[in-house]
């Protein structure tokens, strides 16, 4: 099939005059693609996939799953299924009679889906708890399930609603493994909405980042992480720095505390802008030692180290109008610090991203 | 912003070749949503068109009905005559005869209410905080009354109260007197209690027994001795389920016809037996229509203030 | 919690004494009136030995055997009928938006909170004004009966079970209906297989309470009742207000065990929902249950 999986255009979803739930949303997300919809709770993600599901109709806009517009299609006769949050497993039917149910609905012949209701459960393996009531299993079994009763009517594309927030850690770990050689198995593709950055970040092929209803960067992980375009995306992502900054001439801003550093060549920017600074691009070392060739440096003095176990944090205090973090690898190679030393912090200017307010 | 997903899209938009059939639905605009809302809302009213139908023809309806006629005449042979309209029927609610059958009715569900609450929350308390299984025992020990025969239990009392029953014959074996309880207040306020004593301890348990007990800890654990804790903390908590039950114990004892029927006496007359004597009795089917009215507004003013205290459940 | 794992101590002690007093509050009256329907004396009040004479004395009383088929063919016919309306309803006021919701809402409350003699009032009024009106336009001589019992039970039955309904709907997780649609099932295979099924021990609780209260209810049966319609309780109570019979006390048995079989059923449908949302999981959802994923296990139906 040639065109995208899911093609969303100009998509709006107002509640009442007030909310805008959804913003003039643009989004294509290609066949065979794990794509996950990133956002704090309220910033419309969950919304988006319930409009592409059909539990809710958009204001305005397009929805088309493979070229086919869905208008007002009611949920049933949409070529999509979906992961639900609270796995919505049927508790007065068995698991068998779960995972067959969207099969019966389509009236599929009786000896078919057996035959695929065993395979899917073969799938997620659950074969051996085809009788069970969902009650009398496990979260992450319950999980697997609601995964096989939306696999098994093949959808062109399958919709996970936060399907592992109700796991504990552990669980939910070995859970995005799993989901991801599933995806890859099957090839169908998954739209997964998350609340969880590392979550987004490990599993999916493209990430659309949202804040208020509006989509404010899609691309990769790396580049989601490595260049996020705007304040949001780089305060959302991972632990940040972020200073603010007067652009001097190219390549050149002053912080504020009147230290010039360069900043590359990649940005477009001039006047204000913020440089994103990851805690982990910065360097600490003695105010003695030779700083390498082209990286920026400012003098700073300890406030506090963190101890992570595999890694220090550092809050150091540089004149700016925040405490810098800085992220040290706890190895015998890598000096430590003391509260209250004077020390550099380094960084290269490349591993500064120029983003908008 | 979206940048990379809107050029890739906008290329395919153009190279993309569909099939005929794919494009029967439109995409959605602002007409077409509140279409289908109102589609969706169109079939909620017609799920409730039954009920709807049902309550306004033989409830609102009704309650119109009764609303006229307390504003109509009544003949000399006790016909009620749907003109001369008037508001005497209202006049005489203020009648002394009115007014202290009103204050004995309002002070004896007062008082029922009272007894219930003071007899329920230890005994709703108890319940609360046993171990599950002990609470479900002695929760369906407080269904079964709840759920049986009202008009019975009723008339159980009488059979215990009479001038030759066993709280007479108990006292008069222990050389007292013989007791005269029934067809006294005392019997009704008795009988009032028992019917509606359940109606307070169910709502009692379900608020105390949802309550966070980990607040009064923390009351313990900032010194307040267990009574404070109690005052403090359990009491203000359960608040939903004390104004919860005063009102399912009030309004039925403001408005109770049966009880006093089978257990009081003829000189002291209730607001309950008034109302029925009016229809039953006397003929004046605009003045009881008027007194009705009457106590509905009350109950009325009661409920809004059970629905403004927060309790949600009944 | 005073009973959690510290020793007895005084304040539980005269809370369990209390407790125990309030017990025999409620049941000395029931079983006093049951031992004593065995009486063999024509006085209700002195005991002269076991029989069952009353209860056949009952069961020979045609006035009573007809006041109690007038009984059930009325709890009947208004448990069917307010059941199918007041799910309904609860339907349509739980999971819809519409014009009229409100008002409909207030409307549905109020049969509740009126004391029933209000209510009766109301009926009477009603019935007195519209069978005249009936009458005269289609030269009929309809009266009041059972029909007009019947339909007065009904009015006040709705309300009852639309509450229990509601209170059964609110329960479940809407997504268990989103994923039926989702899964290619039409909005009636979803009311027929999901919500139906999920709201079912609701519904059963709501038409139990129904048939309870429509066999328990004097006041406004009474006062839309016809000649010869007199259910049970209507008739018991116009014997009652003329003194206390040992046949009475035979018929009052009957009509206690009925409420508590009544009772019983009702009880065996919350126990089903009960037991499987606490102790025949296996551990693991059991553990899940207390992390507070246990939306699954609190929904599920008792039948």
């Amino acid at each position: 099939m040639s065109s995208p999986a899911v093609e969303l255009r100009g998509v709006t979803k107002r509640f009442g005059d007030e909310v805008v739930a959804v913003d003039s949303l643009d989004l294509v997300i290609e066949d065979g693609e794990f794509f996950s919809l990133l956002g704090p709770s309220g910033c419309g993600k969950t919304t988006t996939l319930r409009i592409i599901a059909g539990f809710e109709f958009p204001t305005e806009g397009s929805v088309r799953i493979h070229g086919a517009e869905m208008g007002l299609k009611a949920p049933n006769e949409r070529p999509v299924n979906t992961v639900f949050q609270s796995y919505a497993l049927f508790p007065h039917m068995s698991v068998f009679d779960n995972v067959a149910f969207g099969l019966r609905m389509r009236k599929v012949e009786k000896s078919d889906v057996e035959n695929r209701v065993r395979r899917a459960l073969d799938q997620v393996q659950l074969s051996r708890r085809a009788d069970a009531r969902p009650s009398q299993l496990s979260g992450g079994m319950q999980q697997r399930v609601a995964l096989a009763r939306a696999l098994v009517n093949e959808p062109e594309v399958l919709l996970l609603d936060e399907p592992l927030g109700a796991l504990d850690l552990k669980l939910r770990q070995n859970m995005q493994l799993e989901l991801k050689d599933l995806q890859n198995r099957v090839g169908i593709t998954f739209v997964y909405v998350t609340h969880d950055q590392e979550e987004a970040l490990t599993m999916s092929d493209r990430i659309g980042v949202m804040s208020e209803g509006r989509l404010l960067q899609v691309g990769n992980s790396e580049k989601i992480y490595e260049n996020p375009e705007s304040r949001f995306v780089a305060d959302f992502i991972g632990d940040i720095n972020l200073l603010n900054a007067t652009v001097t001439a190219k390549g050149l801003a002053r912080l504020a505390n009147g230290v010039e550093v360069g900043i590359g060549d990649r940005h477009p920017g001039s006047g204000n802008v913020i440089l994103a600074l990851r805690p982990e691009r910065l360097v600490l070392q003695r105010v003695d030692e030779d700083v390498p060739a082209g990286r920026n440096q400012l003098r700073a003095r300890v406030a506090r180290r963190t101890y992570y176990g595999d890694v220090f944090y550092y809050d150091v205090e540089a004149g700016l109008e925040e405490h810098l973090e800085v992220k040290e690898e706890n190895r015998p190679d890598v000096e430590r610090f003391e509260v209250g030393e004077e020390v550099l912090v380094t960084w290269r200017p490349r591993a500064a991203n120029v983003v908008s307010d | 912003m979206a940048s990379e997903g809107g050029e890739r899209g906008e290329r395919l938009m153009t190279t993309t070749r569909r099939r005929p059939d794919l494009d029967e639905e439109t995409p959605v605009t602002p007409e077409l949503e509140k279409a289908a809302e109102k589609a969706e809302s169109r079939r909620g009213f017609l799920i409730s068109v039954p009920a709807y139908g049902y309550l306004v023809l033989f409830f609102a309806l009704p309650l119109v009905l009764v609303l006229v006629y307390s504003f109509a005449s009544r003949s000399s042979t006790g016909r009620t005559l749907l003109e001369d309209w008037n508001v005497e029927s209202y006049r005489r609610l203020f009648s002394d005869l009115v007014l202290e059958i009103s204050a004995r009715s309002f002070l004896l569900a007062l008082v029922t209410t009272l007894l219930c609450l003071v007899v329920s929350y230890p005994f709703a308390y108890y319940i609360a905080t046993r171990t599950p299984r002990i609470r479900n025992v002695l929760l369906v020990l407080v269904m079964i009354p709840f759920w049986s025969n009202f008009l019975v239990r009723t008339y159980a009392w009488r059979v215990i109260l009479g001038s030759d029953g066993f709280v007479s014959q108990i006292s008069q074996a222990f050389g007292g007197e013989e007791i005269r309880v029934l067809f006294t207040i005392w019997a009704v306020l008795i009988g009032l209690v028992y019917g509606y004593l359940p109606f307070m301890v169910l709502p009692l348990y379900a608020a105390i027994e949802r309550l966070d007990w980990s607040l009064v800890e923390a009351a313990r654990d900032l010194y307040a001795n267990g009574f404070t804790a109690f005052r403090k903390v359990t009491l203000p908590l359960s608040m939903p389920g004390v104004v919860a039950g005063s009102i399912l114990v009030f309004i039925p004892s403001l408005g109770a016809y049966v009880t006093p029927a089978i257990l009081g006496g003829a000189r002291e007359t209730l607001l309950g037996d008034y109302i029925v004597s009016q229809f039953l009795t006397a003929r004046n089917w605009p003045f009881g229509s008027a007194l009705s009215f009457a106590v509905m507004f009350v109950m009325l003013l009661a409920t809004i203030f059970y629905f403004r205290a927060g309790a949600k459940t009944l | 919690m005073s009973a959690r794992g510290a020793p007895r101590t005084l304040v539980d002690r005269l809370l369990a004494g209390h407790s125990a007093l309030v017990y025999l509050f409620f049941y000395a009256p029931i079983l006093l009136l049951m031992v004593f329907s065995f009486n063999d004396n024509d006085n209700v009040q002195i005991w002269t030995g076991a029989s069952l004479r009353w209860y056949r004395a009952m069961f020979e009383n045609d006035a009573v055997m007809s006041a109690l088929r007038n009984s059930l063919v009325v709890a009947l016919l208004s448990t069917v009928v307010s059941t199918i309306i007041g799910t309904m309803l609860a339907i349509a006021l739980e999971r819809y938006r519409f014009r009229g919701r409100g008002a409909l809402d207030g409307l549905a409350y109020l049969p509740i909170i009126i004391p029933d003699v209000t209510m009766a009032v109301m009926l009477l009024i009603f019935f007195f004004q519209s069978l005249g009106i009936v009458n005269d336009i289609f030269g009929t001589s309809l009266g009041a009966g059972l029909g007009t019992i019947t339909l007065a039970h009904i009015a006040f039955n709705i309300s009852f079970v639309a509450v229990v309904v509601r209170a059964r709907i609110a329960q479940f997780d809407p997504a268990m209906e989103e994923a039926a649609a989702d899964l290619y099932a039409s909005r009636w295979q979803t009311f027929r297989r999901v919500t139906l099924p999920l709201i079912a021990p609701g519904v059963a609780g709501g038409a139990l309470l129904a048939l309870t209260l429509s066999l328990d209810d004097v006041v406004i049966t009474q006062f839309v009742s016809g000649p010869g319609s007199a259910t049970l309780p209507v008739y018991v109570f116009g014997l009652v207000r003329r003194g206390v019979t040992p046949l009475i006390n035979a018929v009052s048995v009957v009509m206690l065990v009925a409420s508590m079989i009544l009772v019983a059923i009702s009880l065996g449908f919350q126990r089903g929902s009960v037991a499987r949302g606490q102790g025949l999981a296996d551990p693991a959802a059991l553990e899940e249950d207390l992390r507070g994923s246990r939306s699954d296990a609190e929904t599920s139906p008792a039948i």
